[in-house]
């Protein structure tokens, strides 16, 4: 069956094109190769300069919380990697750190070291991301090259450790599935000392760069109140000079007994927004050794002990009858948390990461709903980017750091 | 008779329930035991009417009446410091009360507490928009709409946001199904080819597990492997296929073939284990 291409009808036409005001109306995306995935923008241009913008955005919607409502709580988990899939251990831990608070369970001491080692991992990988992508849209493509290595050698340490590279799923309601691989700790080590060495490289390329400085500096500004008022979180907030971050502010997990800064920009603009990313890399190598000396101090428990909800150890299940038939319930038939709901936040790489979770009592949650901070990140272009030169959308694109993958769900 | 099954909520269910097994709720604490809490629902209560409140999970759950949601979400902005709307969705309770019940998750910076505001409306009842307070209301309530059809009065541009223009129906209430209804199997089939080529393709499989036997250009089974492409419904399929583990020749090394050629004539099924 040929396509017919006049049966594909478009839901704008370019009208105004002929007006007398002559603004143009260009569509930015959704293949633009720095449009970050699927994002479409229909752009109005009164010369080089944006009029109007509007952001549409499903192009990657897959329909996550209606899965998560026809799935059981230990079926969703996997799922959420394809939520921000450039630190999906964050999502994991964002969904795993609800359902236990909902169950009233809490993890081990070890499995919550070896979580937050894979969140800290995580960030790093995000930001590494986001500073290489950034950078090429911007025109610096030597420090693609650059972080893109280090970021690979992060991933590494991530498929030691769970053996996906991408999709982790490395993180399970209770606890963490395995331990850390010997001499995992060293290299982890290693890697902390080669990447703050980098990490004052790629500043010497860029921070001071003539070119990088001109680009970033009073583009994309979002004045605190914007941000609020748009429920910015993350780098995007502490970019407007509001110094929130939930591992400091409500801490969850270990992050109240580590000790870290949150850095804050007070300039509100893209180039305020790039120092905080770099600086948090740093502050994210102080967490990761620290860690270290909290997990060999740890005990060897990685599994909560909570039979009605969380399957036993695989020694046991295999040589006890009754963890059998616990685990095989569990499986079959799903955990049963109590009725309530509960809303979670974690600080994901991109800003808050909230779970909301509705649970009637049985197997199956009655309702989630997944707050992705890139959401908002991505509505707020409708009023970032008047007033801005066309070549400037790209920068600010890039910089707020948005995941296609989350936003859609 | 066909068991009867509630056509308002068509999501997974659980497949056994245990009689005895009573379910546990999450305690709610009373909001006396919280100071700021306490303070906060005293100034409220004076403000606007509060038809229910409580601590769950360590969060102030306030219940106000659906009119009432832009007054109070305002004066928890100004006058509560509840600075930041965080999330805002519909919870679709059609099967059991006919309405949506709708939240407000706010995030006080200062206070460093969260606190949701809920409120109730039926099908039919429209929902003030809460965008001139918050502009991330913006795109929550178009999503909102977009999910379960909650209609938003006072907002400037309530469209579908995920789903396309001319979808049809709200795809997070608990009557549509998880892979779609009959319209969605249609959507790509007409919009790329038209309505005439129906019959040519016929509905789109929106199951991503669905396996088809019969379907020889996507799925073969081991041990019964035909063609690309052969019609093998009706009985035409062949009774055996022969086994062949490596292609002609198979793959060498050092001038000498890795594995053993299969010759299945000569090969013996064991009767029992050795």
């Amino acid at each position: 069956m040929q396509q017919q291409v006049n049966r594909l009808k478009p839901f704008f036409e370019n009208i105004n094109f002929e007006r007398e005001d002559n603004t143009m109306v260009v569509n930015f995306g959704p293949q633009h190769p720095s449009a970050h995935g699927q994002l479409k923008l229909l752009l109005e241009l009164q010369g080089e300069e944006i009029v109007k913008a509007v952001p549409t955005v499903g192009y990657l919607h897959r329909g996550m919380e209606k899965m998560a409502e026809n799935m059981m709580y230990n079926e969703f988990l996997p799922t959420t990697d394809r939520m921000d899939y450039i630190a999906s251990s964050s999502n994991n831990y964002g969904f795993a750190l609800a359902v236990e608070k909902l169950i009233g369970i809490e993890a081990p001491r070890r499995a919550e070291v070896i979580r937050t080692m894979l969140l800290e991992l995580n960030r790093l990988t995000s930001h590494l991301f986001w500073l290489a992508t950034h950078a090429l849209d911007v025109g610096a493509m030597s420090i693609f090259l650059y972080a893109f290595r280090e970021r690979e050698y992060a991933m590494d340490l991530i498929e030691d450790y769970c053996g996906a590279r991408l999709t982790h799923a490395s993180i399970r309601i209770g606890g963490v599935p395995s331990d850390l691989p010997d001499n995992w700790t060293n290299e982890l080590t290693a890697y902390v000392k080669i990447l703050t060495e980098e990490i004052d490289k790629y500043e010497g390329l860029l921070t001071e760069n003539r070119i990088w400085k001109m680009r970033l500096e009073n583009v994309g500004i979002i004045t605190p109140e914007v941000a609020k008022s748009w429920g910015c979180t993350g780098v995007a907030l502490r970019g407007s000079g509001i110094k929130w971050d939930l591992r400091k502010e409500m801490p969850y997990g270990l992050y109240s007994e580590l000790d870290f800064d949150i850095p804050v920009a007070q300039t509100c603009d893209s180039y305020g927004r790039y120092k905080c990313y770099m600086q948090e890399m740093r502050e994210t190598m102080k967490i990761l050794n620290q860690l270290i000396p909290m997990y060999e101090s740890s005990e060897p428990q990685l599994m909560a002990h909570a039979p009605s909800h969380i399957s036993a150890p695989k020694e046991d299940i295999m040589t006890q009858n009754y963890s059998l038939m616990q685990h095989f319930v569990l499986v079959t038939q799903g955990m049963r948390p109590p009725k309530g709901e509960i809303y979670v936040a974690t600080e994901s790489p991109k800003g808050e990461l909230g779970f909301m979770i509705v649970s009637d009592g049985s197997p199956y949650p009655y309702k989630i709903k997944l707050r992705a901070p890139s959401f908002w990140h991505t509505g707020i272009l409708e009023d970032l980017l008047p007033g801005h030169q066309l070549a400037d959308v790209v920068t600010i694109i890039g910089n707020l750091n948005i995941v296609f993958g989350e936003i859609d769900r | 008779m066909r068991q009867y099954s509630n056509k308002q909520d068509v999501q997974q269910k659980s497949y056994y329930d245990d009689r005895f097994f009573i379910t546990p709720q999450l305690p709610r604490v009373n909001i006396s035991e919280d100071e700021v809490y306490s303070a906060d629902i005293e100034t409220l209560k004076s403000h606007v009417e509060v038809l229910e409140s409580y601590i769950e999970a360590g969060e102030l759950v306030v219940y106000v009446n659906a009119t009432d949601n832009l007054k109070t979400i305002t004066f928890l902005r100004d006058t509560l410091e509840y600075d930041f709307l965080m999330e805002l969705s519909a919870i679709d309770y059609i099967k059991d009360r006919n309405g949506f019940e709708i939240f407000y998750e706010m995030l006080s910076t200062f206070k460093h507490k969260r606190l949701r505001v809920k409120c109730f409306i039926s099908v039919k009842e429209e929902l003030q928009s809460v965008e001139s307070v918050f502009k991330m209301a913006n795109w929550s309530e178009r999503e909102m709409y977009d999910m379960y059809g909650v209609k938003v009065i006072n907002h400037h541009n309530l469209k579908r946001i995920l789903m396309p223009d001319d979808w049809y129906d709200h795809p997070l209430k608990k009557t549509y199904p998880l892979h779609g209804d009959e319209t969605a199997q249609w959507y790509e089939v007409d919009k790329i080819f038209g309505k005439e080529a129906r019959d040519v393709i016929g509905p789109e499989e929106r199951d991503s597990a669905a396996i088809d036997r019969y379907d020889t250009t996507r799925f073969s089974r081991l041990g019964h492997e035909v063609e690309f492409g052969v019609d093998i419904t009706d009985g035409k399929e062949p009774e055996h296929t022969p086994l062949a583990y490596q292609e002609e020749g198979g793959v060498k090394l050092f001038g000498k073939r890795l594995v053993k050629e299969l010759h299945e004539d000569k090969s013996v099924t064991l009767d029992k284990r050795r």
